[in-house]
C-alpha cells in the first residue's frame, strides 16, 4: 500500500499544447460474438477554462467515449481499437497504469449521474473524500479531514463538518451530487469530465448543480467536459457543443452558432423536438425511428435511415465533415444546404 | 500488478439501454402490456437456446432421466426384488459377476437393492419440493401482492419455522414418530423446508408487483386474479423455479443424512440414505457398500445443482 | 444503533418462543403417548413411563406443558432420560468439545472460503473460477458423512496425516479433519456466494468511481468492493451455524469426539428419545442466538440497515 502513497511525477506541461486533445478515438465491446462499435472516431479539443458540452441520445457513445478518456473502462469486453487521448500534450493511451493512475482524479477528475449508486454505501462521505488525500498526496487523518471539510463547505453543504461522518444514503439527492463534486475536485484537477450529473435530479436541484459548476469551473479555470442529452442542462453553461451520433462526431460548433444555425439534420431535428420559449406555437416534431443497433451500424451515413434528407450518396458514403463557418463542422453529405437554410 | 483489466463480465453497455427517445408514443399501456408479455417469452427462449448449447445441462437431464425411469420401473433395470434371493452366507461379498456391485450384510444383491433405492430417495425429493413451491407460490403470491397484515402474518410465521434448521428439527421431530414412512417423512421435511423459496417468491412479487405492464393490466380493468396468474406469476417465477431445482438436490442430501443418523426411512425399506447407514461398521473392510450408493446419490444430486445452476446462468443475461 | 439493535431482539422474541413451542408441539402434542413414541420398539417399563409423563407434565393443558417446559429449560433443565439420568448432566462436560469443533470449522469455512470465492470472481469465467464452480458444486453433492467417511480413510488410515477417531491428540490435531469435514459444506456457500457477490460488486457504480479517484487495483478490490460484497456472506455465516450444528452431529458420531454431537448420534441409536429431544433443542437455541449476534454484526456492516 505504501507505493500508492506516492504518486509517478507528472510531467511538466508542454508549453502550446491544448489542454485536452481527443483524436480519431474508436472504442469496441465484444459482447456475445458481436463487435459493437461504441465509439468510432470521435476527436474534440477542449482549452483551459473552457466547457465543452458533448450532446447525444443514450447509446450514441459519450459516456463509453468519457470513460475511455478517463482509463476506467472494463477492458474487455472493451477494447480501445486507435486514437489517442492527450493531457497537454502528452499521450494518455498506452501509459503503463502504475503512471495512468496518477493522473486520474489528480489531473483529469469525473463525476457520475447517479450519486448515490457512485458512492460506496458502507464508508462515510468523509471517509471516501479524504480517501483522495490519503492516497494521492499521502496526508494523514488530520490534515486530510481538514481537507474535507473545506471542499464539503466549497461545494456548500450546510455544517460539514459534522456531515463527515454521514453516510451517502443520507444526504439529499442534490447533496449527493455535491459530494461527487467535492470529491471530483479535490486535487484541482485541470480536466473534470461531468458524465450526466444532474439528468437524476429534480429541475430546481439541476440548476442549482449547474450554477455550482459553472462558479468553480471560473475559479480554477479547469477544463470542462460535459456529456448530457439534454439539450436544456447545455443551453446556459456551454461554449462548444459536440453532436454525437452513432459512436462519431454528427456536428461541433460554437453554443450559440448551434443553436442559432444547425449544419447537420439530426442537430435540426433534435433543437425542434424540444420546446422553446422563443418558438411558442410550433409543432414540436420528434425525430422518426430509434437509434441504429451499434452491433449493426447502417452502410454510408449513421442518420441515413431517420435522415428527412437522406439521398442515395448516404447509404453510399460515409459523409466527412464539412466546415461551413470558422469552428463549426458538420458530417454530412449536404452541411451547406442545412446550414444555409437556418431554423426556418 | 496488471490492472485495468478486471474480467467482471459484459459490461452494463449503454447501447443496450432502451432508446426510447424518438419511439413512438402511441398507446402507452398496449405497448406496456406487449413488452411485459414479450419480454416473458424472449427470456424463456433466450434460456431454451443458451441450455442448448450447454453440455452440463444435457449431461444432467441424462443422469436425472436414468434415475427418474429407475424409481419408476426398477424392473427394467433388475429382476430381483427388494430383499428377494439373500443368503446370508454371502454377506458383504466385493463385486463379481453374479452380484455386479458386490452383496450387503444380509447377502442381498447389492445392484438390486442400489435400484430400488432410487426411489424413496428421488420420491421425497420431488414430492417435499412440489409442495413446498406450491405453498410459495400461493401464500408468496398473497404476502407479496397484497402486503399488509396478510404479509405480515406470513413473514412472522417464516421467520418462525425458518429459525429451525432443516435436518436439525427434522432429527427432534422424526425422532417423536418412530414408524414414519416416505409420506410422514415428506410431510415433516415440508414444514420444515418450505421457507426458502416463499421468501423468493414473495421478493420477486414485490418487485414485479409495481412494474408498468402490471399497472397498465390494472388500468385497464384486469382482476386482481388474473394479474396474479396473468402478469405477475410468470415474470416472478423464474428464480423460484432454479431454487426449486437446487432444492431437490438439498433434500435428497437432507433425507440421506436422516437416514444415516437413524431418524429417517427404517429397515425394511429401502433407499440409499439407508444403505449408507448400513455401510457405517464395515465400509473400510468392504468399501462397496459405501461407494455405489454413495455415487448414485451424489451423482443425483449433482445433476439437479448443475440443471439448477445451468438454468439459472440461462435466465439471467448479466451473467452471459 | 441502538434502535436498530432493540429492534432486532424484540424481533428474536417471537422466534425463539415460535420455534421452541413448534418443537415441543410437534414431540409431546400429537395423538398417542409421546413417552413410548419417543423409546420406538424399545420396552420401557410402567413405572417409568408414569415417572416421565409427571415428568414432562403431560397431563396439564398444552400451553401450561410448554410453559413449564420452558421454565426448566431456562434453568437449565432439559428432562431425564428413561433411567432417571438427567440429560443436562449427560451433556456437560461434552460442551467444550462441540465448541472447539464448531469454531474450527467456522473459522475454516470462513476464511478459506472467502479466499476461494474471492480468487474466483475476480477470475470470472476462467479457469479458477471453474474450478471452484465445480469443486464447491461436488462438495454440495456429497453427503457430509460421506465426506467424513472418505476423509477417514484417506487422511486418517490410508496417508496417517491427521488421527482417524477420538480427541487424544487436544485441540487443534483431533480436531482439525472433522473441522474441515463439517465446515466443508459452508465452505462451498461461502465461496460461491463471495465470488458471485464480488463479481456483481465489480460491476458496481461505486467501484467505477473508485477508479476514477486513481486508486489502486488493491485498494478499489480490498477495501471498496470486498467490504461490500462480504456483507450477504456474513448474514450466510450465520444461517449456517445451524447446518454447522445438525453437522456435528454426524462429524462426531464418526470421529467419535465426545460433544453433545456425538451424546445425540449414539441415543438416537440407543433409542432415548428424550436426550436426543433435550439436546437437540439446545443445539437450536444456540443457534437462533448465534444469528441474532450475527444480525446485529449486520448494522455494523451496512450502514443503511442500521438508520432504517
Amino acid at each position: 500500500m505504501t507505493a500508492e502513497l506516492k504518486d509517478d511525477p507528472v510531467p511538466a506541461p508542454r508549453p502550446g499544447a491544448p489542454l485536452l486533445e481527443v483524436d480519431d478515438l474508436h472504442v469496441r465491446f465484444r459482447v456475445r460474438d458481436q463487435d459493437v462499435h461504441a465509439v468510432n472516431g470521435l476527436s474534440y479539443t477542449l482549452a483551459e477554462g473552457e466547457t465543452l458540452a458533448i450532446l447525444g441520445e443514450s447509446g450514441s457513445g459519450k459516456s463509453v467515449a468519457a470513460q475511455a478518456v478517463m482509463g476506467i473502462l472494463d477492458m474487455p469486453p472493451a477494447r480501445i481499437e486507435r486514437g489517442s487521448v492527450r493531457l497537454r500534450g502528452e499521450e494518455l493511451l498506452g501509459l503503463p497504469e502504475r503512471r495512468r493512475r496518477a493522473y486520474r482524479g489528480d489531473r483529469i477528475s469525473m463525476i457520475f449521474q447517479d450519486a448515490l449508486s457512485a458512492l460506496n454505501p458502507v464508508f462515510t462521505v468523509g471517509d471516501q473524500i479524504r480517501e483522495m488525500y490519503r492516497v494521492h498526496r499521502g496526508l494523514g487523518r488530520r490534515a486530510s479531514r481538514d481537507k474535507a471539510v473545506e471542499l464539503m463547505e466549497r461545494v456548500r453543504i450546510p455544517s460539514a463538518a459534522k456531515r463527515l461522518g454521514d453516510y451517502p444514503h443520507q444526504f439529499s439527492g442534490g447533496m449527493r451530487q455535491r459530494i461527487m463534486i467535492a470529491m471530483a475536485l479535490a486535487l484541482d484537477p485541470d480536466v473534470l469530465i461531468a458524465d450526466e450529473p444532474t439528468t437524476a435530479l429534480d429541475v430546481t436541484v439541476q440548476a442549482q448543480i449547474m450554477r455550482l459548476l459553472a462558479e468553480i469551473q471560473d475559479e480554477l479555470r479547469m477544463g470542462m467536459v460535459l456529456i448530457t442529452h439534454d439539450l436544456g442542462v447545455v443551453a446556459g453553461v456551454a461554449d462548444r457543443i459536440v453532436v454525437m451520433y452513432a459512436g462519431s462526431v454528427a456536428e461541433q460548433s460554437p453554443a450559440r452558432d448551434l443553436y442559432a444555425r444547425p449544419a447537420h439534420p439530426y442537430t435540426k431535428g433534435l433543437l425542434a423536438s424540444v420546446p422553446r420559449l422563443d418558438r411558442r406555437g410550433d409543432a414540436l416534431v420528434p425525430i422518426k425511428g430509434a437509434p441504429p443497433n451499434p452491433a449493426a451500424l447502417p452502410p454510408g451515413c449513421p442518420f441515413q435511415p431517420r435522415c428527412p434528407r437522406a439521398e442515395a450518396v448516404c447509404s453510399a458514403e460515409s459523409p466527412p465533415l464539412v466546415t461551413v463557418a470558422p469552428g463549426h463542422d458538420a458530417a454530412c453529405h449536404f452541411a451547406e444546404e442545412v446550414y444555409g437554410a437556418g431554423t426556418e | 500488478m496488471k490492472s485495468e483489466q478486471p474480467d467482471a463480465g459484459p459490461p452494463v453497455l449503454e447501447p443496450e439501454t432502451a432508446p426510447d427517445a424518438g419511439a413512438p408514443a402511441a398507446s402507452a399501456a398496449a405497448v406496456a402490456v406487449a413488452g411485459g408479455e414479450l419480454g416473458r417469452a424472449s427470456l424463456w427462449d433466450d434460456a431454451w437456446h443458451d441450455l442448448r448449447r450447454r453440455w452440463i445441462f444435457w449431461g444432467s437431464v441424462a443422469v436425472l432421466a436414468v434415475v427418474t425411469v429407475m424409481a419408476a420401473v426398477p424392473r427394467l433395470f433388475t429382476a430381483t426384488g427388494v430383499n428377494e434371493g439373500c443368503d446370508p452366507n454371502d454377506s458383504k461379498l466385493g463385486p463379481s459377476g453374479d452380484h455386479w456391485f458386490g452383496t450387503d450384510l444380509a447377502g442381498c444383491d447389492y445392484y438390486a437393492h442400489v435400484v430400488h433405492g432410487a426411489r424413496p430417495t428421488l420420491l421425497i425429493g420431488v414430492a417435499v419440493t412440489a409442495f413446498a413451491l406450491l405453498i410459495a407460490m400461493v401464500f408468496g403470491m398473497l404476502a407479496g401482492y397484497y402486503g399488509g397484515i396478510l404479509d405480515t402474518l406470513i413473514a412472522r410465521l417464516t421467520d418462525i419455522f425458518f429459525g429451525l434448521p432443516f435436518v436439525l428439527g427434522a432429527t427432534v421431530i422424526l425422532v417423536a414418530f418412530p414408524s414414519h414412512g416416505v409420506w410422514a417423512m415428506t410431510l415433516v421435511l415440508v414444514l420444515l423446508g418450505w421457507t426458502t423459496m416463499i421468501r423468493i417468491m414473495r421478493g420477486q412479487v414485490i418487485s414485479v408487483r409495481d412494474a408498468d405492464y402490471v399497472q397498465a393490466a390494472r388500468l385497464l380493468g384486469a382482476s386482481d386474479g388474473r394479474i396474479m396468474t396473468r402478469h405477475v406469476l410468470p415474470n416472478a417465477i423464474a428464480p423460484v423455479i432454479v431454487i426449486a431445482t437446487l432444492n431437490i438436490g438439498h433434500v435428497i442430501v437432507g433425507e440421506a443424512t436422516l437416514d444415516f443418523l437413524g431418524v429417517g426411512l427404517q429397515y425394511p425399506q429401502v433407499s440409499w440414505g439407508l444403505q449408507l447407514n448400513q455401510a457405517k461398521d464395515s465400509f473400510i473392510d468392504h468399501p462397496h457398500l459405501l461407494i455405489f450408493p454413495a455415487v448414485f446419490l451424489s451423482a443425483t444430486v449433482l445433476s439437479f445443482l448443475l440443471l439448477g445452476d445451468a438454468v439459472r446462468d440461462a435466465l439471467d443475461p448479466k451473467l452471459r | 444503533m441502538w434502535r436498530y439493535v432493540l429492534r432486532r431482539l424484540l424481533q428474536a422474541v417471537p422466534v425463539f418462543i415460535g420455534t421452541t413451542l413448534l418443537i415441543y408441539a410437534m414431540v409431546f402434542a400429537l395423538p398417542g403417548d409421546p413417552i413410548q413414541a419417543l423409546a420406538g420398539d424399545k420396552p420401557v417399563p410402567d413405572n417409568v413411563l408414569q415417572t416421565l409423563r409427571d415428568r414432562y407434565n403431560l397431563n396439564d393443558p398444552l400451553l401450561l406443558q410448554y410453559a413449564k417446559y420452558m421454565w426448566g429449560l431456562v434453568q437449565g433443565d432439559l428432562g431425564e432420560n428413561y433411567t432417571g439420568q438427567s440429560v443436562s448432566e449427560m451433556l456437560s462436560g461434552r460442551w467444550t468439545v462441540t465448541a472447539q469443533l464448531a469454531v474450527t470449522a467456522w473459522v475454516f469455512e470462513m476464511v478459506v472460503g472467502m479466499l476461494l470465492g474471492t480468487w474466483a470472481g475476480l477470475r470470472r469465467g476462467k479457469f479458477a473460477d471453474t474450478l471452484v464452480l465445480g469443486g464447491t458444486t461436488l462438495v454440495i453433492a456429497v453427503p457430509v458423512f460421506v465426506l467424513g467417511y472418505v476423509a477417514q480413510i484417506l487422511f486418517g488410515l490410508h496417508w496417517q496425516i491427521f488421527p482417524t477417531a477420538g480427541t487424544d491428540d487436544g485441540w487443534p490435531m483431533s480436531y482439525l479433519l472433522p473441522g474441515i469435514v463439517l465446515g466443508s459444506l459452508g465452505l462451498s456457500y461461502v465461496a460461491r456466494l463471495t465470488r458471485t457477490s464480488l463479481s456483481e460488486n465489480l460491476r458496481a457504480d461505486y467501484v467505477r468511481t473508485a477508479n476514477a479517484k486513481g486508486l489502486s487495483r488493491t485498494r478499489v478490490v480490498g477495501r471498496h468492493a470486498l467490504r461490500n460484497s462480504l456483507i450477504p456472506v456474513v448474514t450466510y455465516l450465520g444461517v449456517d451455524f445451524g447446518n454447522l450444528m445438525a453437522g456435528a452431529i454426524v462429524t462426531e458420531g464418526i470421529f467419535n469426539l465426545p460433544g453433545i454431537g456425538q451424546q445425540v448420534f449414539l441415543s438416537i441409536q440407543l433409542k432415548e428419545g428424550p436426550v436426543v429431544v433435550g439436546a437437540v433443542t439446545v443445539l437450536v437455541l444456540i443457534f437462533l442466538l448465534v444469528n441474532l449476534v450475527v444480525d446485529l454484526l449486520y448494522g455494523v456492516l451496512d450502514p443503511r440497515i442500521r438508520y432504517e
